[in-house]
């Protein structure tokens, strides 16, 4: 077990190191000048060459880079060419509701996910039949999208839950759960359709094998063959999908936020892609990359904890 | 040889077409045609648009369906069909450049990477798990952070951090066809590398590279209309799909037709990208199972209604008792009979072979009489009897109850017949919990697990209990799953070819413990075996079946000395024995 | 035997580098020798993990030799690889134990059966094709086969198919790895009947890999029993089956059942004396 973790977090310093990389090399095709854009017309040339320091424009791109890289590891960021907030401030002010809103999907989409696949598996060619239309349409339809109709549904031709906006839970847990509902279940939407597709197709493969025969023969009971014998077995790709999913949550959570205007990382680097800051955007990379090492590693763990034979040796 | 050659093909550059059949599954073509149809229609949008796409009419905003805007206008008065065919433009576009990306750099890696293997695979290797790590949109946002709105740019990024996951699946399944048989058989056979990439490998990958570029095609267009939805890939006015559902949300109390509208094609497309995928892969399968289409549904066995009632009356002989039973599975081309009105009785402590080589139905009737036939397998007519009581026909429910403790099921492959998850200990004592009928609480179920993996002679019970299937051996795992089948002290134990898989003198010690247990037990074992060796070992009487009809039956003794039937002797004959002095070659 | 052996194993050895850290490596095989004659049948008798199936694999090549040497008619082709490897496939040729794994199962018959004639690049088409037809009904199977896939095919139809490949060229020798554990009695005795024609006509040797000493008895001229990767035993089949020198020879041959009740409880009474006395 202890391996896999170390490779990963071997692999994580590169990922870093390149991912930084990509975004200082782009910064170096940024039309125009930064200092110029930010402090607008009417700086002195004091101003100007103090901003150009900070941000380490008057230095070759090697030595820029290599200066951002250590500001990096000391936890600078930088600050938004903008509003010339710090970006670690700002991304340590947006990442909660990002992060609520992967870990609801992750769990929303789990449960009903692994209950659907586990129920499609387990009944008739009907509803077999039934299950692979919608989840055909769960995973290709687009997400965006289908967001827009929860609204026009669920908030617009039904007032249930706000449309837009976004409540601190100090200020009202439960507006603040209320506002959370309809983007979490968009988001979580092509995730349900995933797991619930991997966990039906190694259910009904789990099911067709020799030791599920065995445990028949033996008088076993079918709810414990199959919740607690195959689902088992179905550990490793269920696990596989829900980590592919929760990576794919972080992007998803782009669209989600900016369609219901949570204060989130997706809502701010985008703000931050139409105005060129790219410190922020920079900043939200490098969280972005974080977040996804840190979901390989919890499947990593997952994964030796799933199977015994890892487990045994 | 006469003149005429028969039609051989030999040609080594035969194409396989991957879309060959596509024709019997209607789905898969319909969104071929989808596809085909929507790029063709964007594709010359110039000529099929009615209005110019940015032309707007403010008199008829919001208007709806009519002869010169068949799909209505939007709130700015411009024809939603001609903005869909413009806007098309810029999405497939993008989907054509990151698909294109993700395929030329993807299936290189691969297979540079499956085929070289070595350092070139360790350092590709390396650089996909980087690529799979980085988040690929949000570099797509840094790209369009410098490249202010270049849909070009953002989409050649995303196919080429998407190339990483092509490059690995088509990488596995490189190793997978190289550690194929026939890949050695044809390294044998002298064929170049060269050649074995043309003819064995890349065919194999031909299939997998159109799934995978439908189901990316599929991700891209989502992607690419994500930004367009968020006004970061096409400037406005200019239409783009996602950008039109950007357009119609704004407006999405006044008039909710825009959303259906131009959401649903984008759904179209996305959903035709994903069955075609999943079409294409069928049929690649298909044809690597060399069968033919295999949509068809298999047709439903129809079971006699007579027989249900004929027999209510248990025959008074035996332990089980089996009378006219027939099986039959359904398959594409209609029922097929595979057990053929087979009648026999087994006896309290007799050990009853069941012989019959492959086809024979030997293996079926054991599991039937078990209720664990395959779902589509049916018992069409006669009845099985258990003790006096019938067993054939039973509800699901009622069979549970009978399984583990009337009758038992010890099986071929015991590497694969325990549960991999969980201990030995734990499995038997849930077996023991569920059949045994043990009163008392977690001591007196783990003492009786002890007492089972002692009673088939294994040395070291706690030790065994302890551990999971795959730290044992093949014969100690045949111990521990009879073991399980006696937790519940059945009357009859159904062995399914128990020691085929195993060790010839490991079988020798299976066989010592089926007969010992015979006799400690009096039980009645069915010993289902294709091996007449094992028959005469182990067996007091057997039948001989083939192809579902009981050809012979009788004593052993009968059976090998004084054999009825021309199959039974031909089955003794081809058997190969050590005994026997004249052999085929001095 | 006369003159050089077709085939001959000098203290072969094959050990895999082990996972894991300092390790010493498995050893799969370690010292075997023996010789095949010109049109001799040898068997190679083991049980599972005895190392049989790699002696075949190591002598084609498709397995690396950690030591030893591997001649072929008197030429050392132990590490031949590439076009060397490839000139030697007219003589050494080889029947694999899965027929359902070793047919290509994308390639009608015809072409599969077209694969060692096109390495030999003299043939026109229709001689090609002309052969095909002759190997098709050498083995036994119709002249239409050719344009079948394998899926269509029975298990022994299937290994037809694979020992007319391995015959194609009239090979010297043919490996023969469990060449019929995978058929039904009935079917594997019509195939070791064409095997044992196909040598009277060809004059190719055999090395016969099996776990089955019945089998063994009845086909090949020689024996060598294979434990743990070492040589244990060699000699006459007769010889081996009815007077096993050694210790592991003797639990074979009592553990094998023979199909005949009265013969095989005698033989089990005995066994069950020799393991109370071990």
């Amino acid at each position: 077990m202890f391996p896999i973790i170390f490779r990963r977090l071997a692999l994580a310093v590169p990922l870093l190191v390149i991912v930084s990389a990509i975004t200082s090399l782009l910064e170096s095709f940024v039309p125009g000048d930064p200092a110029r854009t930010i402090l607008g017309i009417n700086a002195t040339q004091e101003q100007y060459d103090a901003l150009r320091a900070t941000l380490h424009l008057d230095k070759p791109f090697a030595e820029q880079y290599w200066l951002y890289l250590r500001d990096i590891l000391h936890g600078d960021f930088g600050s938004s060419l903008f509003s010339g907030e710090s970006v670690l401030a700002l991304i340590g002010q947006r990442l909660p509701v990002t992060l609520i809103l992967v870990i609801g999907a992750t769990v929303l989409s789990t449960l009903v996910g692994v209950l659907l696949g586990v129920y499609s598996a387990t009944r008739g060619r009907v509803s077999r039949r039934l299950f692979d239309i919608v989840s055909l349409l769960g995973s290709a339809l687009p997400n965006f999208w289908l967001a827009l109709m929860l609204v026009s549904l669920f908030a617009i031709r039904f007032p249930i839950f706000p449309a837009t906006g976004y409540t601190p839970f100090a200020q009202s847990p439960g507006q603040w759960a209320a506002g959370l509902v309809l983007p979490v279940i968009a988001l979580s939407i092509g995730g349900v359709a995933l797991i619930s597709k991997i966990t039906r197709d190694a259910m009904l493969s789990t099911l067709g094998l020799d030791y599920i025969r065995t445990l028949r023969a033996s008088g076993v009971r079918p709810a414990s063959i199959v919740w607690k014998h195959a689902l088992r077995s179905c550990g490793l790709p269920v696990a596989t999908a829900i980590g592919i999913t929760m990576i794919a949550y972080i992007p998803g959570t782009i669209l989600v936020e900016n369609i219901f205007t949570l204060p989130g990382l997706g809502t701010t680097v985008v703000d931050a892609t139409n105005q060129h800051d790219l410190p922020v955007v920079q900043g939200v990379a490098i969280t972005f990359t974080m977040l996804v090492i840190a979901i390989n590693l919890l499947v990593d763990v997952l994964y030796s904890l799933l199977n015994p034979k890892v487990r045994v040796a | 040889m006469t003149a005429a050659d028969p039609p051989v093909s030999v040609s080594s550059r035969k194409w396989t077409n991957p879309f060959a059949g596509i024709w019997r599954r209607p789905l898969t073509a319909a969104a071929l045609a989808v596809v085909l149809t929507v790029t063709v229609a964007v594709i010359l949008a110039p000529l099929l648009a009615p209005h110019p796409p940015l032309a707007q009419d403010l008199l008829h905003a919001r208007g709806g369906p009519s002869a010169s805007h068949p799909l209505g206008t939007d709130e700015l008065g411009r024809d939603v069909l001609s903005r869909l065919l413009y806007g098309g433009r810029p999405a497939l576009l993008g989907v054509g450049v990151a698909v294109s990306v993700y395929i030329v750099l993807g299936m290189s890696l691969g297979i540079l990477a499956g085929y070289l293997r070595g350092w070139t695979d360790r350092v590709i290797v390396g650089l996909m798990d980087v690529m799979l790590s980085v988040p690929a949109v949000i570099i797509m946002l840094a790209v369009l952070a410098i490249f202010s709105q270049s849909n070009v740019a953002a989409m050649l990024t995303l196919g080429f951090l998407s190339a990483a996951g092509l490059a690995r699946i088509i990488r596995s399944s490189c190793i997978a066809l190289r550690e194929e048989l026939f890949v050695d058989a044809a390294r044998v056979s002298g064929l170049s590398a060269a050649r074995i990439m043309a003819r064995h490998i890349f065919p194999g990958l031909v299939g997998l590279l159109l799934v995978q570029m439908c189901l990316f095609s599929g991700i891209a267009l989502m992607v690419q209309t994500g930004l367009g939805f968020l006004g970061l890939a096409t400037p406005p006015p200019a239409p783009s799909w996602g950008g039109m559902v950007g357009e119609a949300s704004q407006v999405m109390e006044q008039s909710p037709s825009l959303l259906l509208i131009s959401g649903g094609l984008i759904g179209l497309m996305s959903v035709a990208f994903g069955l075609l995928g999943d079409g294409l892969r069928d049929l690649t399968q298909d044809r690597r199972q060399g069968t033919g289409s295999r949509s068809q549904r298999p047709v439903p066995v129809a079971v006699a209604k007579d027989t249900a009632e004929a027999s209510d009356t248990p025959p008074d002989a035996g332990v089980l008792a089996v009378r006219d039973y027939s099986i039959a599975f359904a398959t594409p081309q209609g029922p097929r009979t595979v057990v053929d009105s087979v009648s026999f009785t087994v006896n309290t402590g007799e050990i009853f072979g069941l012989v019959g080589e492959s086809g024979s139905g030997k293996t079926v009737t054991g599991l039937s009489l078990l209720g664990l036939l395959a779902p589509n397998g049916t018992v069409t007519g006669g009845s099985a009897w258990l003790a006096g009581r019938r067993i054939s026909g039973l509800p699901e429910r009622d069979l549970q109850r009978i399984r583990g403790s009337e009758i038992a099921l010890v099986s071929q492959e015991p590497m694969v017949a325990l549960d991999p998850n969980f201990t030995i200990g734990s499995q038997l004592s849930e077996v023991v919990r569920r059949t045994g009928a043990v009163s008392g609480g977690k001591d007196a179920v783990g003492q009786r697990v002890r007492e089972l993996l002692s009673s088939v002679h294994l040395r070291d019970p706690d030790d065994i209990a302890r551990r999971h299937p795959h730290e044992l051996s093949g014969g100690m795992l045949q111990r521990v799953a009879i073991a399980m089948a006696l937790a519940g002290s059945p009357k009859v134990l159904i062995a399914d070819e128990p020691t085929t898989a195993l060790d010839v003198t490991v079988q020798a010690g299976i066989l010592d413990l089926l007969r010992s247990l015979r006799d400690e037990r009096g039980m009645a074992i069915i010993l289902i075996t294709h091996d007449l060796g094992v028959v005469a070992d182990s067996c007091d009487r057997a039948i001989v079946m083939e192809q579902g009809r009981i050809v012979e039956e009788g004593s052993v003794e009968d059976i090998f000395y004084r054999p009825q039937h021309p199959y039974t002797k031909k089955l003794i004959e081809s058997t190969p024995s050590i005994a026997r002095t004249e052999g085929r070659v001095a | 035997m006369t003159g050089t052996p077709v085939l001959q194993l000098d203290g072969l050895a094959v050990r895999y580098p082990s996972r894991g850290f300092r390790k010493p490596p498995t050893t799969v095989i370690e010292d075997v020798s023996f010789e095949v004659g010109r049109a001799e049948t040898v068997a190679l008798v083991g049980e599972s993990g005895s190392g049989k199936t790699t002696i075949g694999r190591a002598v084609l090549g498709l397995t690396p030799v950690s030591g030893g040497r591997v001649l072929l008619d008197g030429r050392d082709i132990t590490r031949l690889t590439g076009r060397a490897r490839r000139a030697l496939a007219p003589d050494l040729q080889a029947i694999f134990q899965n027929p359902y794994g070793s047919l290509n199962p994308a390639l009608p018959v015809g072409r599969t059966l077209a694969e060692p004639l096109l390495a030999d690049s003299t043939r026109s088409p229709r001689e090609v094709r002309a052969h095909i037809t002759d190997l098709l009904r050498r083995v036994g199977l119709p002249e239409d086969a050719a344009d079948r896939y394998p899926a269509q095919f029975s298990g022994g139809q299937r290994q037809r198919i694979a020992i007319a490949r391995a015959v194609a060229r009239q090979p010297k020798i043919i490996i023969c790895d469990e060449p019929t554990s995978a058929l039904d009695v009935t079917t594997q005795a019509a195939a070791l009947d064409l095997l044992a024609e196909l040598q009277q006509s060809l004059g190719c040797a055999y090395l016969f890999i099996t776990h089955d000493l019945a089998v063994v008895k009845e086909f090949a001229a020689r024996t060598l029993v294979l434990q743990h990767g070492h040589i244990v035993e060699e000699g006459r089949s007769t010889d081996v089956c009815d007077q096993p020198q050694h210790e592991y020879t003797q639990r074979l041959v009592a553990a094998a059942p023979v199909p005949d009740p009265v013969l095989q409880r005698t033989r089990r009474q005995k066994r069950l004396e020799l393991h109370a006395t071990s």
